[in-house]
C-alpha cells in the first residue's frame, strides 16, 4: 500500500500565493469584467461557446483525471466540474465574478489540470477541457495573477528569450564545459555552434545549461558517434521551452517561438531535434506555430524520442549490451497524446534495455505525470497539494514493480521524481538518454 | 378543449416545425460562418478522414475505451438515443398523419416495438435521472437546465404512451403529447439538445487534430 498522502492535509483550501494576492489588490470589479469579456470577444469564437453551452454534464470525463482519482473521486477535481467552476461561472455571470472566485479559478487552471487531454478522450462530443482552461488560463494573465513562480519563467523568457535567465556567455560556457569534458571521451567530439547549413539544429530547455548539464554531454555523445551533422545556436533562441504557453501570455509564448523558428532559419538547417521535453515539444509542433499563423512548424521539428528511434533503426547507433535491471515507461501526454510516439518510444526503449514493464493504462491512455501543463513550475507554495493531487499516477508506478522509470520528458521526469520521493517508491527516473549513453557502443 | 386542440394541432405545429428547422439551420449556419470568419484555423485542420474516423468510432458502442468502462452506461444511452430519434420518425399514427395531409409516406415499425421502443426511452429517461440525484459527480455539475431538458425529451414520449394506451381521457392526453411533442422540437436548436446538431462537428474536429496532428487515437 502506498504511504497516505493524505494524512497531512485532508481539506481543500485555496493556497496562497503572493503573487496572485498581490495581483487581486490592483483589480476592480469593472477591471474584472472589462478583461473577461474582451477575451471572450475577441479572443474566442463558437468552439467556446458550444463546449460549453453542449455539455449535458454526464459526468463521462471525471474518470479520466487523475486528480478526481486521487482525490477520492471529489466532484470538484472532475474535469466538467473544473469547467463550470471557472470558464462556466465567468460567461453565466458576465465577468461579474469576485476575488474569491479567481483565486479558486487560478488555482484550478494552473494547478488542478495539466493540460494534458486525456479527458478528451473520455467525452462523447470531444469537448477539449484543456483549451478551456488555456482560455481561463489567459484571462488571469491579461488580469495579472498568474502564481509567482510560473510568472517569473515567463518574465525570464521575455527578458532573456530562455526561461531560466541563463546569460549568452553563460549559455556558451556551458557548451563549452559539455565539450570540453566529453573530449576526455571521445577526443574528436565537438559541440559545433552556429554551424551553417548543418542538417539539424539542437535545441533544448534551459534547465538542461542551468543544472542538467550532463544531458548536453550524453547528447553530444550520441551526436558525435552517430556522425550526425549538427549544430547548436550560440545567440538567443536555443532554448525550445516555453512557459509563457501555460501562463497564458501568448505574447511572449509568440516571441520565443519566433527567435527559436528563426534560430533554425538562420543555420539553414533541415530540421529541428530536440530533447527529451514534452511541453516544449507542443509549443513549437502544436500551440506556439500556431499563435505565429503557422499551421504546422515551418522547420520540421523532431523530438528525441524520434530521433533515438531514427538512429538506431539505421544503425548509426549500436547497442553494446542493454540495460538489465526492468524498467517502466512513462508515456508524456505532449509526445504521445501530442504526437503519437508510443510505438517509437517503446521501439528505442526495448533496442536498449532487456524488461520494458507496461504501466497501465499506457500509451495514450497513461496517467499524466501531474506536473506538466506548467503545474509543477508553480512552485513550492502546491507542492503538497500536488502530491496529494499525484496518489493515482503514484499507484500506477508502484503496481509496475520496477526499480527504473523511463520519462523522456523534462516536467514529467521532475514530477515524478517528486512522486517516488514523496510517496517512497525508491524508484530511480531516467531519461532515455541516460540509458542510451550507457548501453550503446562508443 | 376543442379550440385549443384544433390550435396545438393546427397553427402551433407549422410553428414548431418552422421554428425546429430555421432554428436548426440558423445554428449551424451562424456555428460554421461564425467558425470561418473567427475561428479560420479550426477550418484548415479539419481532415475528412480523421472527422469521419472519429465519428463512426463514436457511434459505434463499445467501441471507445471509456464506453467499455461504462458499459451498463452505454448500454442504456445507445438504446436512449436510437429508441429517441426512431420511434416518432417511424411511428404508424405519425407516417399517417403526415400520409393524410402530403401525401408522403415511408416504413413503418410495428405498434409494439415503437412501444417497446417508447418505453426504452421513458425507462432510460428515468435511470438518467436518477444518475443525476445519485450523489456524487454528475449530481455536482447538474443544473435546473439538465433536468428540464430531460423533461422536456421525455414528456412526449409518457404522454404519446398513455394516449395510445388510452391511460387517461384520450382526448387530453393527445392535447399534451402534441404540445409537448412541439416543446421538445423547437428546444433542439436553443438549448442543449443542440448537442444533435453540433455534435457531430465538435467530434469531426478533435477527431481531426488528433488524427492528422496529434497522429493519435481519440477513444
Amino acid at each position: 500500500m502506498l504511504k497516505d498522502a493524505v494524512e497531512t492535509k485532508t481539506t481543500y483550501e485555496i493556497i496562497k500565493d503572493s503573487a496572485v494576492e498581490a495581483g487581486l489588490t490592483q483589480l476592480t470589479p469593472e477591471r474584472i469584467q472589462t478583461v473577461i469579456l474582451e477575451t471572450l470577444e475577441s479572443e474566442t469564437g463558437p468552439r467556446l461557446k458550444a463546449y460549453v453551452n453542449m455539455c449535458v454534464h454526464c459526468g463521462l470525463c471525471s474518470e479520466a483525471c487523475s486528480y478526481y482519482l486521487s482525490n477520492n473521486k471529489e466532484p470538484r477535481f472532475a474535469p466538467v466540474a473544473k469547467v463550470k467552476n471557472t470558464i462556466g461561472e465567468m460567461i453565466r455571470k458576465k465577468g461579474r465574478v469576485d476575488n474569491d472566485f479567481l483565486r479558486q479559478a487560478v488555482q484550478i487552471a494552473y494547478t488542478e489540470c495539466n493540460l494534458c487531454k486525456r479527458c478528451v478522450m473520455y467525452c462523447p462530443f470531444g469537448i477539449d477541457v484543456a483549451y478551456l482552461m488555456s482560455i481561463v488560463r489567459r484571462i488571469c494573465h491579461k488580469l495579472g495573477i498568474t502564481p509567482q513562480y510560473i510568472q517569473d519563467t515567463a518574465h525570464s523568457h521575455a527578458a532573456t528569450m530562455n526561461q531560466m535567465w541563463v546569460k549568452e556567455d553563460q549559455w556558451i560556457d556551458t557548451l563549452q564545459w559539455q565539450e570540453g569534458d566529453a573530449r576526455e571521451e571521445i577526443p574528436d567530439l565537438r559541440i559545433p555552434l552556429d554551424k551553417n547549413g548543418a542538417d539539424i539544429m539542437y535545441s533544448v530547455i534551459a534547465p538542461e545549461p542551468k543544472f542538467q548539464a550532463s544531458l548536453i554531454y550524453q547528447a553530444a555523445v550520441i551526436m558525435n558517434t552517430a556522425g550526425v551533422d549538427w549544430t547548436m545556436p550560440s545567440a538567443p533562441g536555443w532554448d525550445n521551452s516555453d512557459m509563457a504557453m501555460y501562463t497564458g501570455d501568448s505574447e511572449i509564448m509568440g516571441r520565443v517561438k519566433r527567435a527559436h523558428f528563426e534560430a533554425a532559419m538562420r543555420l539553414k538547417v533541415n530540421r529541428i531535434v530536440m530533447g527529451e521535453c514534452g511541453h516544449a515539444f507542443r509549443s513549437v509542433y502544436d500551440v506556439g506555430n500556431r499563435w505565429l499563423s503557422y499551421k504546422m512548424p515551418p522547420v520540421p521539428v523532431i523530438h528525441a524520442i524520434d530521433f533515438y528511434y531514427e538512429l538506431i533503426s539505421t544503425g548509426k547507433i549500436k547497442i553494446r549490451e542493454k540495460f538489465k535491471e526492468p524498467v517502466t515507461l512513462h508515456d508524456p501526454c505532449n509526445v504521445i497524446r501530442g504526437r503519437g510516439l508510443m510505438e517509437k518510444s517503446r521501439y528505442v526503449v526495448n533496442a536498449i534495455c532487456e524488461n520494458l514493464v507496461e504501466m497501465t493504462p499506457n500509451r495514450e491512455h497513461n496517467f499524466c505525470c501531474g506536473a506538466g501543463g506548467g503545474v509543477i513550475n508553480c512552485g513550492p507554495p502546491y507542492k503538497t497539494r500536488r502530491m496529494i493531487n499525484n496518489k493515482r499516477k503514484a499507484e500506477q508506478i508502484k503496481e509496475t514493480g520496477t526499480k527504473v522509470l523511463i520519462s523522456p520528458c523534462h516536467n514529467c521526469h521532475s514530477g515524478l521524481e517528486d512522486i517516488c520521493h514523496h510517496y517512497e517508491l525508491g524508484m530511480d527516473v531516467k531519461f532515455i538518454s541516460d540509458i542510451l549513453y550507457e548501453v550503446m557502443e562508443k | 378543449m376543442d379550440s385549443l386542440f384544433n390550435f396545438v394541432y393546427g397553427p402551433m405545429l407549422w410553428v414548431a416545425f418552422i421554428v425546429f428547422i430555421v432554428g436548426s439551420i440558423y445554428k449551424l449556419g451562424s456555428f460554421l460562418i461564425q467558425t470561418r470568419s473567427k475561428e479560420g484555423q479550426i477550418l484548415s485542420y479539419m481532415s475528412f478522414k480523421y472527422g469521419l474516423r472519429s465519428l463512426f468510432v463514436w457511434i459505434l458502442p463499445f467501441a471507445t475505451v471509456n464506453m467499455r468502462k461504462h458499459a451498463i452506461f452505454t448500454f442504456i444511452t445507445f438504446l436512449f438515443h436510437i429508441s429517441l430519434l426512431l420511434s416518432p420518425i417511424l411511428l404508424v399514427s405519425h407516417v399517417m398523419l403526415v400520409d393524410e395531409s402530403f401525401n408522403l409516406s415511408w416504413w413503418t415499425l410495428p405498434d409494439l416495438v415503437a412501444d417497446i421502443m417508447t418505453i426504452i426511452v421513458v425507462a432510460s429517461g428515468l435511470f438518467l435521472l436518477a444518475r443525476r440525484l445519485k450523489p456524487g459527480i454528475v449530481k455536482y455539475v447538474t443544473t435546473m437546465v439538465d433536468y428540464a431538458v430531460l423533461l422536456i425529451v421525455i414528456l412526449p414520449f409518457v404522454t404519446g404512451f398513455m394516449a395510445y394506451h388510452q391511460i387517461l381521457p384520450y382526448k387530453l392526453m393527445i392535447f399534451t403529447h402534441i404540445l409537448t411533442g412541439e416543446i421538445m422540437l423547437m428546444a433542439i436548436p436553443f438549448t442543449k439538445l443542440n448537442h444533435m446538431l453540433l455534435g457531430a462537428f465538435t467530434r469531426a474536429y478533435i477527431g481531426s487534430e488528433f488524427g492528422s496532428v496529434r497522429h493519435a487515437r481519440d477513444w
